[in-house]
């Protein structure tokens, strides 16, 4: 349990930077200008009191309002009442994105390695050097390997520019952990069944939804803040909620049913479930009849799938399935099965998602109210900049044979393909990497240090001192989103809609936005062309002058909403529609996966089992906490300074291991914690599970907040499961036992 | 006139958000807080409850802290809300002592601060920052007295709590079950 003492006793150690600044009375003044501001008959030449962002602490990009005092100072971030991503309310972490402003370990300069007396470091460099330097680098990769050999690794905004940069210079070798760590295996599965995968944010329409199933999603520990939101308005409007964990999430605590599934067996769960609606003639007849393809395939490929069956498998009782089958169906199409987000788990994962969407099929859910709505987004036209050369392979390429449905770039094999042995055909001899923390992001850190080894030169743009710049050539400080122009936040929902983010403050230090950073770059690459502009609000203004708007006016509303053009959001009665698919039908038994060479329908397949003494290693999200990049903020970490081990008391019991007592995790293959992580006992865990909160664990001093806080999980995540159809690295087939006493160094990881 | 909070615990999911609201708007020094989660675990697995709560000061009609102050630096104003005057206060933490919710801390600046109801917003018309900010909507605020206030409406034709009655304090953030 948490209380506000311990907020005192934790923060007290590790803080002290931060000094509070104005009173109560000084924000209030600003605010009656602001509120004038707002008001229809706003002055234009009154001084501006709130800017419009968005947010970048996650990808759900909420838009707000940064308030400033009259000194200029940021106090605030306030969500933008017109934004369908916040409502008007920001999350703990859209609330403290300030502390990323604020933090004081923030990268401040360019930095290159050096050699000083044999021992290597960072010197300080005036951006033009670390520019020249890059550019230097990447010109001389590019004569002996191709443009190709530079590869990009990105998250978020600043991927958007440098990319550009990137593929101006002539390489589309670029992946987004995002995909292959992530979301990727629900697009696939999504995408199979339904011809549209599910996108960000989700389409879900949470809000009008009567029952709504949670299967590992944690939401309210993931603070994904419209869909929040929109729980908690169907909580208030009485829908059911199910939710299967084998932890009792705080969603699990909101449920009406809670289904404790042993980890690694949902495939069966969701099969017995298929099973039931379809023998007991529960699903939407008249939605199959009109739009599934495969109907009768899947009722014979079910048969046996009984829920006696599947007790057997999920530990989950058959009264209980039948019982929450009824549940869903009751509530069809107003159902939602909902797809999750982080879904690599067994490396089974697009089977699992086709089971959600062919479950979701069944209920009619999809194209319906209060199932998953048709999602639109505004489409900005592009500036215009000149062809870029066509490279002479791609990721497609390192891809190669393998995971044919993987619609975006795999990651985790760019980076096996920078190990030379593994790919010597295609050489990737430098990276480029821009917010994503690679050690902590992706599985198998030791073949990402490997991969980084083997390259001559990398180069990497963040706000904080992340891990992954330790192993830079050169470092580059980009200014938080609160100090700088970002492209359009052009994001599907019900409504089209757009977002502006603009600074609200000059960046601090010498750090600089990704978009100046990108063209800076690109004129030492001597790719001029490709950014004809002075400066970005050029290129926003253009693009929003054609949709219908201008920056002016973005700068005073913030987000602007526009008429869907393409069809209402829900299927009328019997409309005629085709779905995106081979058969332009909804297909519960998958061509596209036959034609790859995968089972078109999916089954349960039997995963590894902890070794005896051994627990499986669940990982998630706390509310005040993104990635590992959140971990430092002054604001968030006092929310949350350390994640905690979860172990049942029986488990407990067995160890000797009491309440709060720091130990150690070691997996099975004999990796071992670097720091130690505290002990929750709870009976909110199996005992055959761990769990922690992912993203702590920071080996990097300068991030002095945070700094060995924890046990990070990814040292844990050594086993990893990829998912043939498209590459997703499954993370939860890794077991740890306890250490008790501290390791002796050599052993460590 | 007496305002009062009521929160769902229904809705609650123990966000923080709350908290780090109330930091920024009141410039609640990093490493200390004026409203915080409580997470309460019942049960065994798999027969578990939980409930989540966000805490503050209850802003009591017979407020302990308030008769413990010796220099009065702890006062009540307009709408039962409790009130510490820093100048006044010589930070001897007397009422920390006296409070059963343990809402009060001593603010590094050598006085006691806790939560105002956000009185220089409320006073405006507008909700406290945690109440504003809430993702859920879980939080209500307003006048008791008055039927239709935010926190009236919400109190209707709900079964609700108030923590530690046995205490005495005749608290007012009230917790909808």
């Amino acid at each position: 349990m948490k209380t506000r003492r311990d907020f005192i006793k934790i923060s007290a150690l590790g803080t002290g930077g931060l000094a509070a600044a104005g009173g109560a009375y000084k924000w209030a003044k600003g605010s009656e200008i602001m509120n004038k501001l707002s008001g229809e008959a706003a002055d234009k030449n009154l001084k501006l009191n709130r800017y419009p962002t968005y947010c970048e602490v996650c990808f759900w990009k909420c838009a707000g309002w940064t308030h400033t005092d009259d000194s200029g100072k940021i106090i605030k971030i306030i969500g933008n009442d017109n934004d369908p991503h916040s409502n008007g309310r920001m999350c703990p972490r859209g609330t403290g994105g300030i502390g990323m402003y604020y933090d004081e370990d923030r990268l401040k300069t360019p930095l290159i390695r050096t050699t000083k007396k044999g021992k290597q470091t960072f010197r300080k460099a005036s951006w033009d050097e670390a520019l020249e330097v890059i550019a230097k680098n990447f010109n001389k990769i590019k004569q002996k390997y191709g443009p190709e050999a530079v590869a990009g690794f990105f998250h978020g905004s600043p991927g958007s520019h440098l990319g550009h940069t990137l593929h101006a210079f002539g390489s589309h070798t670029e992946a987004h952990p995002s995909y292959a760590q992530c979301r990727g295996p629900r697009e696939v599965g999504f995408a199979a069944t339904f011809g549209s995968g599910v996108g960000s944010p989700e389409p879900t329409d949470i809000r009008d939804t009567k029952c709504l199933v949670l299967i590992g999603s944690h939401i309210g520990e993931n603070m994904h803040n419209g869909q929040v939101q929109e729980m908690a308005d169907a909580i208030d409007k009485g829908a059911s909620i199910i939710t299967v964990d084998p932890r009792f999430s705080t969603a699990a605590s909101k449920s009406k049913f809670w289904l404790p599934i042993k980890p690694s067996t949902d495939i069966a769960l969701l099969m017995a479930w298929i099973h039931v609606i379809i023998n007991n003639e529960l699903y939407d007849k008249k939605y199959v009849e009109q739009y599934a393809y495969g109907f009768k395939e899947l009722k014979e490929h079910v048969k046996k799938m009984t829920p006696e069956w599947a007790y057997g498998i999920t530990t989950i009782e058959p009264s209980s399935i039948r019982k929450t089958a009824y549940e869903m169906a009751a509530a069809s199409p107003a159902a939602i099965i909902h797809p999750g987000r982080h879904a690599t788990w067994y490396g089974d994962d697009t089977q699992r998602e086709r089971a959600i969407a062919i479950l979701n099929a069944l209920l009619g859910s999809w194209g319906r109210r209060g199932g998953f709505y048709f999602k639109e987004a505004m489409s900005l036209p592009e500036y215009p900049t000149p062809e870029p050369p066509h490279p002479k392979w791609d990721w497609k390429d390192i891809h190669g044979d393998k995971y044919p449905l993987a619609a975006l770039p795999v990651s985790n094999a760019l980076v096996e393909a920078t190990i030379p042995e593994n790919n010597p055909k295609h050489q990737i001899r430098s990276w480029l990497v821009a917010g994503t923390n690679l050690p902590l992001t992706l599985p198998n850190k030791d073949q990402t240090i490997k991969a980084i080894q083997e390259l001559e030169f990398m180069a990497v743009v963040d706000t904080m001192p992340m891990e992954v710049t330790g192993y830079a050539d050169v470092v580059l400080p980009e200014c938080t989103y609160l100090e700088r122009y970002d492209y359009i936040r052009a994001a599907p929902h019900r409504e089209p809609h757009i977002a502006l983010r603009m600074p609200a403050a000059k960046p601090k230090y010498e750090s600089k936005p990704a978009w100046w950073i990108a063209k800076k770059l690109g004129e030492k690459l001597g790719l001029e062309k490709y950014f004809p502009w002075e400066n970005i609000e050029e290129v926003l203004d253009w693009q929003l002058y054609r949709a219908g708007s201008s920056l002016e006016e973005m700068k005073k509303v913030g987000v602007k909403k526009f008429e869907r053009a393409y069809g209402a959001p829900y299927l009328k009665e019997g409309e005629d529609y085709e779905f995106y698919t081979n058969s332009g039908k909804i297909e519960l038994y998958s061509t596209e996966m036959e034609n790859a060479g995968f089972d078109p329908m999916p089954s349960f397949t039997q995963h590894e089992e902890p070794p005896e003494n051994f627990y499986r290693l669940i990982y998630g999200r706390t509310p005040a906490h993104t990635f590992s990049r959140t971990a430092n903020n002054p604001n968030l970490v006092d929310l949350k300074a350390e994640p905690l081990l979860w172990i049942n008391p029986k488990v407990a019991r067995i160890w000797g291991i009491e309440n709060e007592q720091y130990i150690w995790l070691k997996n099975q293959d004999d990796k071992i914690t670097q720091f130690p992580v505290k002990v929750r006992v709870t009976e909110r865990i199996r005992w055959d599970s761990v769990f922690m909160p992912h993203g702590f664990g920071h080996s990097i001093k300068r991030l002095s907040r945070t700094y060995g806080k924890g046990a990070s999980d990814a040292e844990m995540i050594t086993n990893v499961k990829v998912d043939p159809v498209m590459g997703g690295t499954g993370m939860r087939a890794n077991f740890v036992t306890f250490l008790t006493e501290e390791p002796k160094t050599e052993t460590r990881s | 006139m007496r305002y009062a909070m009521a929160i769902d615990t229904n809705k609650c999911v123990g966000c923080a958000d709350c908290v780090v609201a109330c930091q920024t708007e009141n410039n609640v020094p990093v490493g200390y807080a004026r409203d915080w989660i409580a997470e309460i675990v019942a049960g065994t697995y798999p027969n578990v409850e939980l409930e989540i709560r966000s805490e503050r000061c209850n802003h009591c009609d017979n407020p302990p802290c308030v008769r413990a102050c010796p220099t009065g630096a702890s006062h009540v104003v307009e709408g039962g809300i409790v009130k510490v005057t820093p100048e006044e206060c010589i930070g001897c933490g007397a009422c920390i002592q006296s409070c059963p919710y343990d809402a009060r801390f001593s603010h590094p600046k050598g006085y006691v601060d806790k939560c105002t109801f956000c009185d220089h917003r409320v006073k405006k018309g507008r909700d406290p920052a945690c109440v504003a900010v809430c993702p859920t909507k879980c939080m209500y605020f307003g006048d008791l007295d008055d039927p239709s206030s935010d926190v009236s409406e919400a109190m209707k034709n709900r079964k609700y709590k108030a923590l530690a009655p046995e205490a005495g304090t005749d608290p007012h953030i009230f917790y909808l079950m």
